[in-house]
């Protein structure tokens, strides 16, 4: 009797313990929720002024916002696809081959996810203006590849520990050459790996700041934006945008969960 | 012989490691290595009247760095880098265990509801927390409303408010490595320890903890180190209070136009990095759960 | 029957490294040969270079009399059977067998005809759509052997496919595949370290031991007539005594021990004064209260093991040595601690020629002139 009243106590503890970390977590989120809703038309738009759906409209005819988030996003494909490239072919290479200098890159891997970030802001920077490559899209997507490629390696990488080598020997073993071996084994079993790889340079590119805002020149991404507007206050249509790219994302990953995305039921 | 050049290929891997490992080799030369450097050249450099660097040599800038304005922003830079990786462990051990073991089937859930708030920009959700606390700001009125104040308290613009917006940016990345520590444990290790007579603290203290310590070295690296440079916290929260190296740093480039001393700021900064790197690697971290 | 595989002074290097010396083998039509040995033998490096994920650094390989080295593992009409099964986890069942018949172009109606035919032999029946993580260990063991078999291979190369599988699991699985073979009759080069497997299974065993084959013979010879004192003592129990040949009369040789002489069969490779190894096994021990023509063996009753269908005695010699005797129905047991006298029936011995005494032979021989 003791001991079950005792694991009650517990478990409501735990319950209530995590039910205020998530709100910890989640009360900005919906601060920024509601202020998308809010009728308040003066800066800095703190005060609530009552419901309205008018944020939602406007935000279509901001065309500086609008322009920015769409930079983001190209910013954000590019990268990813050539950081997911880049990173899988380097990951699979460290892995396979032995060469001079293997240890070095395995060491400099490191230095973007450790070094804090505003050092590699900084570093970047320098190092475009001394090459006089004109700051914009084109230095903001180098820098995002340079800061999402170790990522990639580590998530393909990790996949490869766990990689059993003799599925390839039993593909040639079977009668497929080289190539095929690797379209038809190779690549869809590291699949997920690459895929995970390819999902965190996305999330990372879309939600860098400090990098970006030491190379971005005078091209705008989203967040660059938001910072800019925070001293006059971050008007609610910023807002209305977090939001609906919120819900996009929940919705994206309440699919990929339910499996409506995934090709399992594959028919022979 | 034909036998000879098909063993050759087949042996020779000079050319499949260049093409698969040439990319990254290069990326980290021209975008890691070479600007670190260029950073650390910079720091010994003047400038000129226009605020222009010259190439020449001086330790000026690192004799600035000793100026006592200067130093109490470290101490207070590390003060609230400690303050906040010691809160993002008090409040994230216990909530990583707790999802970690629980036997609930939403499980899953519970690990993405730490990962979401990532996806929302997260200077919007520091302006979110600055919207609720500001002496304008929703948790104000609710508390003048309920008659708990009188007046509205301004909770904006003091250490306290840059820490918890530190703590909330950083512990994810606190939570996430306890989780996938917690999680590997094994549960007949702690039902062993009870069953040898061990009470639950002292089973947490034996054995849960020092099977965890990875999760939690890497967890503090994961936290502490990016905390000394995230300036825009302190910019939104702290209103200027509140300073960090971090801002010292982006004020030398983006305002005082000052880079050589921003870059010796960077590399006081890339030396206490490395320092607590070579501590973590001592203390038996391995390098691989960082890139979480 | 014909020759099918054929190994011809094969010898591989890893660096300096000689993991497989100077082998030559051959391997009949339809037989099923195992490569038995410890780990670190050679026995799947051997097989690896048949199926040519290893180049032999000397000697060539012939399969159906064609030199196979310059050709790739995909260029060659032989299959494996992985030990880790190497299953292809992103594959359905169906795909993983059909994977070979995909390779080489069969039309698709031919493809699901023959693999659901496989699939009913190996007794899968129903699993096509699973993957492989669905499935136990005995079920993926038999994916790995359909998908090869599908191919109708001249030779299946199976690399301890048993090795993973619980003990009552692989006994019915060593049946099963022996089914198989015989039925399909497939040659099959089967590497395990169980020497049990091997005996039950094989028509010949190569029992490998530092990269050498020590013997290639019957199961039945191997045990009975063990070439050399690795093979005696790594199949088996058995009692193994070091000593010097003293008389030949005839075919029976008395072989003085440490502990005494004993009488011995031999052939006349043997000659006085050799040094040479007698191994008896347990069963073919006998004991006795009283001393035996030619034995001067005396021993210690130390302890009985009771294993199942046999009593064991252990008894230990004054040098210390200990010994197995198996009990003979309805014998009487002396009590423990008290004094009996070993012997054997002199074909039951077999004397075995020893390498390792020969260098001392050698340092004596100087010694006498």
């Amino acid at each position: 009797m003791k001991k079950a009243r005792k694991e009650k106590r517990n478990k409501r503890i735990s319950i209530a313990f995590c039910s205020a970390v998530y709100l910890f977590l989640f009360l900005p989120i919906c601060v920024v929720v509601a202020n998308s809703f809010n009728a308040t038309t003066s800066k800095p738009y703190l005060s609530w002024k009552g419901f309205t759906f008018d944020w939602y409209i406007k935000l279509w005819s901001n065309s500086s916002l609008l322009g920015s988030f769409g930079n983001t996003i190209i910013i954000a494909i590019v990268s990813t696809i050539l950081s997911t490239i880049i990173g899988t072919l380097g990951a699979v290479g460290i892995y396979r081959y032995k060469f001079k200098g293997k240890g070095i890159i395995n060491g400099l891997l490191y230095i973007p996810v450790v070094i804090p970030e505003i050092v590699i802001g900084i570093a970047l920077l320098t190092i475009f203006s001394n090459a006089n490559i004109p700051r914009g899209m084109l230095t903001l997507i180098l820098s995002h590849v340079s800061f999402s490629v170790p990522y990639v390696i580590f998530n393909v990488r990790a996949r490869l520990s766990g990689y059993d080598k003799s599925i390839e020997e039993a593909s040639m073993d079977l009668g497929a050459n080289r190539v095929v071996t690797f379209f038809e084994i190779t690549l869809p079993v590291l699949a997920p790996g690459i895929a995970g790889g390819a999902l965190l340079a996305f999330t990372l590119s879309i939600d860098d700041v400090i990098i970006s805002y030491f190379v971005n020149g005078q091209t705008k991404t989203y967040p660059l934006k938001v910072m800019e507007s925070i001293k006059s206050g971050v008007s609610p249509d910023v807002n209305a945008l977090s939001t609906l790219v919120l819900i996009g994302t929940i919705g994206l990953v309440f699919l990929t969960q339910s499996g409506v995305l995934s090709g399992k039921h594959k028919k022979i | 012989m034909a036998r000879k050049t098909t063993k050759h290929e087949f042996k020779s891997n000079t050319m499949p490691a260049i093409v698969t490992v040439g990319p990254v080799a290069i990326l980290l030369l021209f975008l890691v290595v070479a600007p670190l450097i260029f950073v650390a050249i910079m720091s010994f450099c003047q400038t000129d009247e226009f605020y222009n660097v010259v190439y020449k040599f001086t330790a000026s800038n690192y004799s600035k760095l000793i100026s006592a304005d200067y130093l109490k922003i470290y101490g207070q830079s590390l003060l609230i880098a400690l303050i906040t990786t010691v809160l993002c462990i008090l409040i994230g051990y216990p909530f990583a265990y707790i999802i970690a073991r629980t036997k609930s089937k939403k499980k899953q859930l519970f690990y993405m509801l730490v990962i979401i708030p990532f996806w929302t920009n997260s200077l919007i959700r520091i302006y979110g927390w600055r919207t609720f606390l500001g002496s304008s700001g929703w948790l104000n009125k609710l508390l003048v409303t309920l008659h708990i104040v009188g007046e509205p308290v301004d909770f904006l613009y003091k250490t306290g408010t840059t820490v918890l917006g530190m703590v909330y940016c950083f512990i994810p990345f606190m939570v996430l490595p306890l989780y996938t520590a917690i999680e590997k444990l094994d549960g007949s290790l702690l039902e062993a320890s009870s069953d040898l007579g061990a009470r639950p603290i002292k089973t947490l203290f034996e054995v849960i903890i020092p099977l965890t310590a990875s999760g939690i070295f890497s967890g503090c690296l994961m936290v502490f180190i990016p905390c000394l440079g995230y300036f825009f916290v302190s910019n939104i929260l702290g209103g200027g209070n509140t300073d960090m190296i971090g801002n010292l740093i982006e004020r030398q480039f983006k305002s005082a136009n000052n880079w050589p001393l921003g870059a010796a700021l960077s590399i006081i900064l890339i030396l206490v990095t490395l320092l607590l790197v070579k501590i973590y690697q001592k203390l038996g971290g391995d390098m691989d759960s960082l890139g979480v | 029957m014909g020759t099918i595989v054929e190994l011809v002074g094969v010898n591989k290097l890893y660096g300096s490294n000689h993991v497989v010396k100077d082998l030559n083998i051959t391997v009949d039509e339809g037989e099923f040969l195992t490569l038995l040995g410890s780990s670190g033998c050679g026995k799947t490096t051997t097989l690896r270079m048949i199926a040519g994920f290893e180049e032999p650094s000397t000697g060539t390989i012939k399969v159906e009399g064609e030199s196979i080295e310059e050709k790739e593992p995909f260029e060659r009409n032989v299959n494996t059977v992985f030990q880790t099964y190497a299953l292809f986890p992103h594959k359905t069942i169906f795909d993983n067998i059909a994977y070979g018949l995909k390779m080489k172009k069969v039309p698709k109606p031919e493809i699901k005809e023959r693999v659901l035919e496989m699939m009913e032999m190996v007794q899968l029946t129903g699993f096509e759509n699973r993957y492989p993580s669905q499935l136990s260990g005995g079920q993926k063991q038999r994916v790995a052997i359909a998908r090869a078999l599908i191919n109708r291979p001249r030779v299946l190369l199976l690399d301890e496919p048993l090795g993973a599988l619980d003990l009552k699991l692989r006994k019915q699985m060593q049946l099963e595949l022996k089914r198989l073979q015989k039925k399909l009759n497939i040659t099959f080069i089967y590497v395990t370290h169980d020497q049990e497997e091997a005996l039950t299974m094989s028509d010949r065993i190569a029992i490998m031991h530092d990269g050498v084959v020590d013997q290639l013979a019957s199961p039945t010879d191997i045990y009975e007539h063990p070439a050399t004192r690795f093979v005696a003592t790594f199949i088996g129990e058995t009692n193994i005594y070091d000593g010097c040949v003293t008389s030949i009369k005839g075919e029976v040789a008395t072989v003085t021990l440490e502990n005494g002489a004993v009488k011995v069969k031999c052939d006349d490779s043997f000659s006085i004064l050799e040094y040479a190894t007698v191994s008896v096994r347990p069963e073919k021990m006998r004991f006795d209260t009283k001393p035996h023509e030619g034995f001067e063996l005396v021993a210690v009753v130390k302890d009985y093991i009771y294993v199942g269908s046999v009593l064991k005695c252990i008894v230990s010699l004054p040098n210390g040595n200990e010994l197995k005797i198996e009990r003979l129905a309805g014998q009487e047991l002396p009590a423990i601690g008290s004094r009996i006298y070993p012997y054997w029936e002199a074909e039951d011995g077999v004397l075995i020629h020893n390498d390792s005494y020969k260098i001392f032979k050698a340092l004596d021989e100087i010694k006498l002139a």
